[in-house]
């Protein structure tokens, strides 16, 4: 029997496992969290008792649905689970995984990358500091723990998670200062009535939770700074979109730019990238139904952003071109059906990408003393001067400026670095160089290490 | 590091009925409840989990989703572990930087 790997056991992961069981394949299946979930339907660990309505709102019945499929197949062992398990890399048709158990080898044939995404960050000034996080952080705080990341948060950046997160803090009884939106109203407004002829439902949702915030939500808002004491934050400065000057009290700050596709193990398995006008960012280059290399799959928000339900398609796609591939029947009409779901999702995606755009000015303008990276403490300046010794390409500027080295691999610096370098040697950032993922995806014991020989 | 009874960094907003845990930073015993990570329970009655080593900033976990490395602490045997996606357990013993030296209370 065909063995396929599945990374991720997110909505896109979970459904794929789900489809190649049905078919009568026994799948792997490795995941970081303690349960299969993922971030959006991530479940909190035993012991905790909210509804799942109170963990994931309108959302509630397709994560109960997916969580009950997902554990079924695995507890009749027709999927083989992984739970906090991380794949470091890929050797010679092995990937190295390291789980509580240490390290391990798993061999397969086919792999099924649904690795999911993270908050897209740009820098201001303070943002080094203790008490400030990303937004989904937050909303997994709230999810996972039950708790709030402070007493007087402000959630600022721009994207649908914004209003979500600040949404589901109130409705949880968190106290949330401000709701610091840095994309205009007249871009929402170009971008939600794309949004709104692709799935009106959806958009309508998302208007109504921005009208529960009130006058806590300001739009097209520019930061200046983060100003912290002792114990963390204690206010975040910024301007109205009409340019007055605010200095917010507050404990807490989250911040993210909508979402970056998590790419590590796509680029060490080998896939072509290319730049994205629309994303403002690399993505993997993969066909409609996924296919991004030799017996190599991407789905869900690792491949397009296009959230939860985007993601479930995607993997029930990529699952079935899979099928297909090894030679088992695959319903076309199936396949069909989610191909025409998928092209609706894209459609409201790229609204909201128009909607809530990357703060490229604020950026580019960040003063040169500004933290870029968070793991080094390597400010702006730093990168800046670096452009002028090693030229436009970033994998260059890394390796002399270390920005992208740190224990987050250039996940959290690594946008903001490019977009600087772009602008210090006033090219498209498109030209500035894509910097390139070195294995292992995540930290790990130098033992855990010797099996993946670098092939470079 | 700031520790004990007084309110940390995080509130908690439900489920707080669970079982009680207790565990040890830098020789000094904090409580949580059961399912807490370790970046929960140590926040919960503090203010931040350790010093930064690059610069002069306190760090307090970033992502909670095991992506920036930000939230690292050390048991006192054995390896390092990321606090936001560790389940505490009762008589965990931690350390808020890898030193040898801990029994004097560290940061
Ligand atoms: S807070 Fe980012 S890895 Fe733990």
């Amino acid at each position: 029997m065909s063995r396929v790997l599945i990374v991720g056991a997110g909505p896109a992961g979970m459904r794929a496992a789900d489809i190649l069981a049905e078919a009568g394949l026994v799948p792997t299946v490795v995941d970081e969290g303690e349960k299969a979930g993922g971030q959006i339907y991530r479940r909190p660990p035993d012991g905790f008792t909210r509804s799942p309505k109170a963990l994931y709102g309108s959302e509630a019945v397709k994560a109960v649905r997916l969580h009950r499929i997902f554990d079924e197949w695995a507890r009749q062992r027709r999927v083989t689970y992984h739970s906090r398990s991380s794949v470091l890399g890929f050797s010679e048709g092995e990937a190295m995984v390291l789980g509580p158990e240490g390290q391990i080898a798993i061999p397969y044939d086919r792999l099924i990358l649904a690795t999911g995404a993270y908050d897209r960050l740009a820098p201001l000034p303070g943002w080094e500091q203790a008490g400030i996080y990303s937004l989904g952080a937050a909303q997994i705080a709230l999810k996972a723990q039950g708790v709030a990341l402070g007493r007087r948060i402000v959630l600022a950046g721009s994207g649908p998670l914004l209003t979500l997160v600040a949404h589901q803090l109130r409705a949880a009884g968190a106290g949330v200062a401000a709701v610091l939106d840095t994309a205009p109203l007249s871009m929402q407004l170009r971008g939600g009535s794309r949004m709104l002829a692709a799935r009106p439902f959806v958009t309508a949702r998302g208007a109504f939770m921005r009208v529960g915030l009130g006058r806590l939500y300001h739009a097209g808002a520019r930061l200046e700074r983060i100003e912290s004491g002792q114990d963390g934050p204690s206010a975040i400065h910024w301007r109205d979109a009409r340019n007055r000057l605010h200095a917010t009290a507050c404990d807490t700050v989250a911040l993210g730019w909508h979402l970056q596709a998590e790419t590590v193990l796509a680029d060490l398995a080998g896939v072509t990238f290319d730049w994205s006008d629309t994303w403002a960012q690399w993505l993997p280059r993969a066909d409609a139904e996924g296919r991004a290399g030799d017996r190599l799959y991407l789905a869900g928000d690792g491949l397009r952003i296009l959230g939860a339900d985007g993601a479930e398609t995607a993997g029930r796609l990529a699952a079935r071109a899979c099928l297909a591939d090894l030679g088992h029947p695959v319903s076309g009409r199936d396949q069909y059906r989610d191909l025409r779901r998928l092209t609706r999702m894209r459609r409201f995606a790229q609204g909201v990408a128009h909607a809530f755009p990357w703060p490229a000015a604020m950026v580019r303008g960040m003063p040169d003393e500004t933290v870029i990276c968070r793991c080094e403490g390597i400010r702006a300046g730093e990168l800046r001067s670096t452009v002028l010794l090693a030229g436009a390409e970033a994998n260059r500027v890394k390796s002399l400026g270390r920005v992208g080295m740190g224990r987050c691999q250039g996940r959290y610096c690594g946008r903001a670095g490019t977009e600087l370098i772009a602008a210090e040697a006033g090219v498209e950032v498109a030209n500035a160089g894509r910097l390139r993922s070195q294995p292992p995806a995540r930290p790990a014991p130098i033992a855990a290490l010797c099996r993946l020989a670098p092939e470079e | 590091m700031k520790l004990a009874k007084e309110p940390g960094r995080l509130q908690r907003l439900s489920e707080t009925s669970r079982r009680p845990v207790r565990f040890h930073v830098d020789g000094v015993e904090m409580r949580a409840l059961r399912g807490d990570t370790v970046l929960t329970g140590i926040l919960a009655s503090a203010t931040y989990l350790r010093q930064a080593e690059f610069g002069p900033e306190k760090r307090a976990g970033f992502c909670l989703m095991g992506a920036c490395q930000d939230c690292w602490i050390w048991q006192e045997h054995g390896p390092r572990l990321r606090a936001c996606s560790t389940l505490l357990h009762d008589g965990m013993r931690l350390l808020s930087q890898p030193s040898q030296d801990w029994t004097g209370g560290g940061s």
